[in-house]
C-alpha cells in the first residue's frame, strides 16, 4: 500500500469513528424519565397583558420613586453610579424625552412638570425580538416580551432595535452594586442584556407586578388587553391615552393617562 | 505551498514576527476585557455598539471589494486582472478573518457564540450575517487557494473551482447588503432607516477595498519583483473613482432627503456628526477630515492625469483609505446612537483597551494578509509566472 | 522509515509526556468526595441515584420549561409537585454550596457557572443583613432550611 492510499484510509477510518461515536451519543442520550410539568399555582394568564399608568396619580406624589425601588429591588437591578453603565428597568422621564415625537415648545404647563415611567413596553411587534439571533429575548403567547439570561450571547443587537431604550447590558458584573439582594430572585452576569420582564415569575404563583402592587395610590394597572370586560380595558375606554412612539408600528402594550 | 510561507528573507520574518508581537498585546488585553466586561471600552446604555462593530462593517466592505477584482477577470475575461485576482481574495480572507475577530471580541458572553449555530433564527439578519461572512471566508479559500495551487503545479485550475468562483460574485454583493441590512430595518434609528443604506454600503465598499487592494500591491511591488501590470492598476483605478464617485452621490442623497424634508429626527445625527449637537462635538473635526479627504481623492481621480499618474495614485488611494474608514468606521455607528431614542445625547470615544485590541485583530489580520501574499508571490516566483 | 532516528525517540517521549499524570500520581487517589447532606431532609426532589446522574440535565429541563415555557411545577417520579427553582427549592435544603455542590464539581473539575446569576445559599445570609422596608417583607419572608 502507498502512503496516499494509507492516509486516505486513515481518514475515512477517522471520520467513520467519530460518526460512530457521535450517534451512539444521540442514540443513547437518556432523557429524564417520567418528566412532567405544569404552570404555576393560581398562575395569572391573560390573551395580551397591557399596563396602564396613571400620570396624574404621580403628579401628586413628585418624589415617589415607589415602584421603581420595589422593582429594581425584587430583581436585584444594580445601582451602578456610572451613567454609561447604568442598569435600569423602569424609571422616570420628561414629557419630551419619553414622547420626543408629541412634545413642542408650546406645551402646557400640565405636562411640563409630569413624569412618566418608562420601561419595557412589551410591544406586539418587538423589533427587539425580530433581530435577536438566538431568540433570546422572545414574545410570550400572552404577549410578554421575555429575557432567556442562559441563552443570551450579549451581541447587544436587540438593543440597536428597541425605539424606546428600555434595555440596559451589563458592562462588568453587576454584584458588587446591588445593595440589599432579594434571594429569591437571581442576579444577572457580565455580557447579558436585561430588562423588565413583566414580573412573569409574579404572575406564575397569581401575584401582580411588584410596580403594580407597591404602588401605594394605585397609578399602575396591569391587565388582559384581550378581554372586552377586563378593568384596564374600561380604563381605555374612559381615559385619554398615549403610547410611545405609535408610528413606528411595534404595538406597545404600556399606556399612558395623561 | 504552506512551506513557502516558513522561508523567506528577513524582512520578511521581522515582518511575521512585529505582527505576531502586537497581536499578542491585542491579545493581553483582550484577557483583561474577558475579566472585567465589555465596560472596559468606552460602550454605554446609549452607544451600545461602538469601535469593534464599526470596525467590523468596515471590513466587511474590504472583503467584499474582491469582487471588483473577480468579476472582471473570471465572468468577462478581463486578462488584464490576471496577476491581481489572487490578491484581491487574500485581502478578502484576511479581511472576513478580522471581521469574524471584531464580532468575537464584541460579544458579551463569548463561549455562548454557538448558540447562534444551535438555535438558527431565520428572522434576524444576525443568523444570515453569520451564514454569508463564513461562507465567503470558505469561497475564497477554496478559489484563491485552487487558482494559485493551478499555478504551483503548472497548470489550470480544476474545473469543479469554477462555480465556486462564479457563487463568490453574487456572495460578495450579499455578504455587505446582509451587513448594511442590520443597520436598515431598526425602526428606531433614523440615521440608518434609509433604503440607501446597502447601495452606499456597497459603494463605499468598492473604493475602500480596491484602493487597499493597490496600496498592497504597490508595497508588494515595492519588496518583489511582482508587477501586475500598468494596465491594471489604472482598471482598478478607474473602479475606485467610479465608486467613490457613487458613494459621495448617495451621501448627498441622503443630505437632501434629511435637509429638504426638513423632519428633525432625520437630521440630528447628521447634524451631531457635521455641527455638534447641543454642544457635543466630538465627531465634528473627523467627519470633516473624512469627507475633505474623499472628495479631493475624488477630483483627483476624476481628472485621468491625476489618476493615471501612477506615483500619485497611492497617495490617493491613503486619502480614499482614511476617509472611508473615519466615515464607515467612526461616523456610521456611532452617529445611529446619537441622539439617543429618548433624544438625549451620549457621546462615544474608545478607550486605550479598546483600540489595542482592535490593533491586535488588525495585525492578526494583516498577518494573514502577509503569509498568504508571500505564498502567492513565491509561488508565482517558482514557477516564472512573476 | 526515514529520519528514524528522529521519529522513534520522538514518539517515545511524546508517549511519555501525555502518560505523566498517571505515572505520577501511581499509588496516589485523591479521596472520594463526601458532600455534606442536609440535615433536617432526607428527601430530594428524585432518588439520590437518579440526582447524582442527572441531576445537570433536570435543571437544564428546568431552567427551559420555567424561562422559555412559563411552567412552573415539576410532578417527580412519585407524584409530589415540586417547584421548578434553583434558588428558591434546591437551595432550600442544600444550604450551603462549598461543603456539597462545589465537593464534587472540584473533584471532576466542572465548573458550572450557574452561581453567576443564582444566588449561593451562603450568599443569601451575606446579603440579607440589612434592613428591608415593609413591602418586600412578603418577599423575602422565606428562609433558608436552617431557620425552621
Amino acid at each position: 500500500m502507498d502512503r496516499r492510499s494509507f492516509l486516505r484510509a486513515a481518514g475515512f477510518a477517522s471520520l467513520a469513528g467519530l460518526w460512530a461515536s457521535a450517534t451512539v451519543g444521540v442514540l443513547s442520550k437518556r432523557e429524564v424519565k417520567a418528566y412532567a410539568v405544569r404552570p404555576g399555582d393560581k398562575a395569572l394568564t391573560a390573551g395580551r397583558w397591557g399596563m396602564v399608568i396613571d400620570t396624574r396619580v404621580c403628579k401628586d406624589h413628585p418624589e415617589c420613586e415607589k415602584c421603581i425601588e420595589a422593582c429594581h429591588h425584587v430583581h436585584n437591578v444594580p445601582h451602578i453610579p456610572n451613567k454609561r453603565h447604568e442598569i435600569k428597568w423602569i424609571w422616570k422621564e420628561e414629557f419630551e424625552h419619553a414622547f420626543p415625537d408629541t412634545a413642542h415648545e408650546y406645551l402646557n404647563e400640565y405636562l411640563h412638570d409630569r413624569e412618566f415611567l418608562l420601561l419595557c413596553n412589551h410591544c406586539e411587534h418587538p423589533p427587539c425580538v425580530r433581530v435577536c439571533p438566538t431568540q433570546a429575548t422572545f414574545k410570550r403567547e400572552d404577549g410578554i416580551v421575555m429575557m432567556d439570561m442562559h441563552r443570551c450571547i450579549g451581541c447587544r443587537f436587540c438593543m440597536a432595535a428597541c425605539p424606546y431604550g428600555s434595555r440596559s447590558f451589563n458592562w462588568r458584573d453587576p454584584r458588587p452594586f446591588i445593595k440589599d439582594p432579594n434571594p429569591e430572585y437571581p442576579t444577572r452576569m457580565k455580557g447579558v442584556v436585561e430588562k423588565c420582564t413583566f414580573c412573569t415569575e409574579q404572575l406564575a404563583f397569581g401575584k401582580l407586578p411588584v410596580c403594580a402592587e407597591a404602588c401605594p395610590y394605585g397609578a399602575i394597572k396591569v391587565g388582559d388587553l384581550s378581554d372586552p370586560h377586563s378593568e384596564i380595558n374600561q380604563i381605555l375606554r374612559e381615559n385619554f391615552t398615549l403610547r410611545r412612539k405609535v408610528h413606528l408600528g411595534t404595538g406597545p402594550s404600556v399606556f399612558y393617562i395623561v | 505551498m504552506l512551506e513557502k510561507a516558513l522561508v523567506g528573507s528577513k524582512k520578511y520574518y521581522a515582518l511575521v514576527f512585529f505582527l505576531g508581537a502586537v497581536f499578542l498585546v491585542g491579545f493581553y488585553f483582550f484577557l483583561k476585557q474577558l475579566a472585567f466586561g465589555l465596560g472596559i471600552t468606552g460602550m454605554s446604555r446609549d452607544v451600545s455598539w461602538g469601535f469593534y462593530v464599526a470596525q467590523f462593517t468596515y471590513l466587511v466592505g474590504v472583503a467584499a471589494s474582491a469582487v471588483m477584482v473577480v468579476l472582471p477577470y473570471y465572468l468577462h475575461n478581463y486578462k488584464d486582472y490576471g496577476k491581481m485576482t489572487i490578491f484581491g481574495e487574500f485581502l478578502a480572507i484576511g479581511a472576513v478573518t478580522m471581521c469574524l475577530l471584531f464580532i468575537v471580541v464584541d460579544i458579551g458572553q463569548t463561549h455562548r457564540l454557538f448558540n447562534v449555530l444551535l438555535h438558527p433564527t431565520p428572522h434576524s439578519m444576525l443568523f444570515y450575517d453569520m451564514i454569508v461572512l463564513n461562507g465567503y471566508l470558505l469561497i475564497n479559500l477554496i478559489c484563491g487557494w485552487s487558482a494559485l495551487h493551478g499555478v504551483y503545479k503548472g497548470t489550470k485550475y480544476p474545473d469543479w473551482v469554477k462555480p465556486f468562483i462564479y457563487l463568490s460574485i453574487p456572495w460578495a454583493f450579499s455578504i455587505h447588503t446582509v451587513t448594511a441590512f442590520l443597520y436598515a430595518g431598526l425602526p428606531g434609528r433614523h440615521f440608518w432607516l434609509t433604503a440607501v443604506m446597502a447601495p452606499r454600503f456597497l459603494a463605499s465598499a468598492f473604493c475602500s477595498g480596491p484602493a487597499l487592494l493597490l496600496l498592497l500591491i504597490y508595497i508588494v511591488k515595492a519588496f518583489t519583483r511582482f508587477d501586475p501590470g500598468e494596465k491594471a492598476i489604472r482598471a482598478l483605478a478607474k473602479t475606485i473613482t467610479y465608486a467613490l464617485l457613487a458613494n459621495l452621490f448617495l451621501f448627498g442623497c441622503e443630505l437632501f432627503t434629511s435637509f429638504y424634508s426638513g423632519i428633525p429626527g432625520h437630521q440630528f445625527s447628521i447634524k451631531y456628526l457635521f455641527a455638534g449637537l447641543h454642544g457635543h462635538m466630538k465627531l465634528v473635526p473627523w467627519m470633516w477630515t473624512a469627507y475633505a479627504l474623499m472628495l479631493v481623492a475624488a477630483v483627483l481621480l476624476v481628472i485621468p492625469k491625476t489618476r493615471n499618474n501612477l506615483g500619485l495614485l497611492p497617495l490617493l488611494c491613503i486619502l480614499v483609505v482614511i476617509g472611508t474608514w473615519i466615515d464607515k468606521g467612526m461616523g456610521l455607528i456611532v452617529g445611529g446612537f446619537v441622539p439617543n431614542p429618548l433624544e438625549r445625547i451620549t457621546e462615544y470615544m474608545p478607550t486605550f483597551p479598546e483600540v489595542m485590541i482592535s490593533i491586535g485583530i488588525y495585525a492578526a489580520g494583516f498577518l494573514i494578509i502577509t503569509v498568504l501574499y508571500k505564498i502567492a508571490i513565491s509561488v508565482m516566483e517558482s514557477r516564472g509566472v512573476i | 522509515m526515514y529520519d528514524a532516528g528522529k521519529v522513534i525517540p520522538g514518539l517515545i517521549a511524546f508517549v511519555v509526556l501525555v502518560t505523566v499524570p498517571f505515572w505520577t500520581n501511581f499509588g496516589k487517589a485523591a479521596p472520594e468526595p463526601k458532600p455534606e447532606l442536609p440535615k433536617e431532609y432526607k428527601k430530594c426532589v428524585e432518588s439520590k441515584d437518579f440526582m447524582r446522574r442527572e441531576h445537570m440535565k433536570l435543571l437544564r429541563k428546568w431552567r427551559f420549561d420555567v424561562v422559555r415555557k412559563n411552567m412552573r411545577i415539576y410532578i417527580n417520579s412519585e407524584g409530589q409537585p415540586v417547584n421548578m427553582s434553583l434558588q428558591n427549592e434546591c437551595f432550600r435544603c442544600h444550604t450551603s454550596k462549598k461543603k456539597f455542590c462545589d465537593v464534587c464539581h472540584d473533584y471532576v473539575a466542572a465548573h458550572p457557572y450557574c452561581w453567576n446569576c443564582h444566588i449561593p445559599p451562603e450568599e443569601k445570609k451575606g446579603w440579607a443583613t440589612k434592613e428591608v422596608k415593609n413591602w418586600t417583607d412578603e418577599v423575602s419572608s422565606e428562609q433558608p432550611a436552617s431557620h425552621h
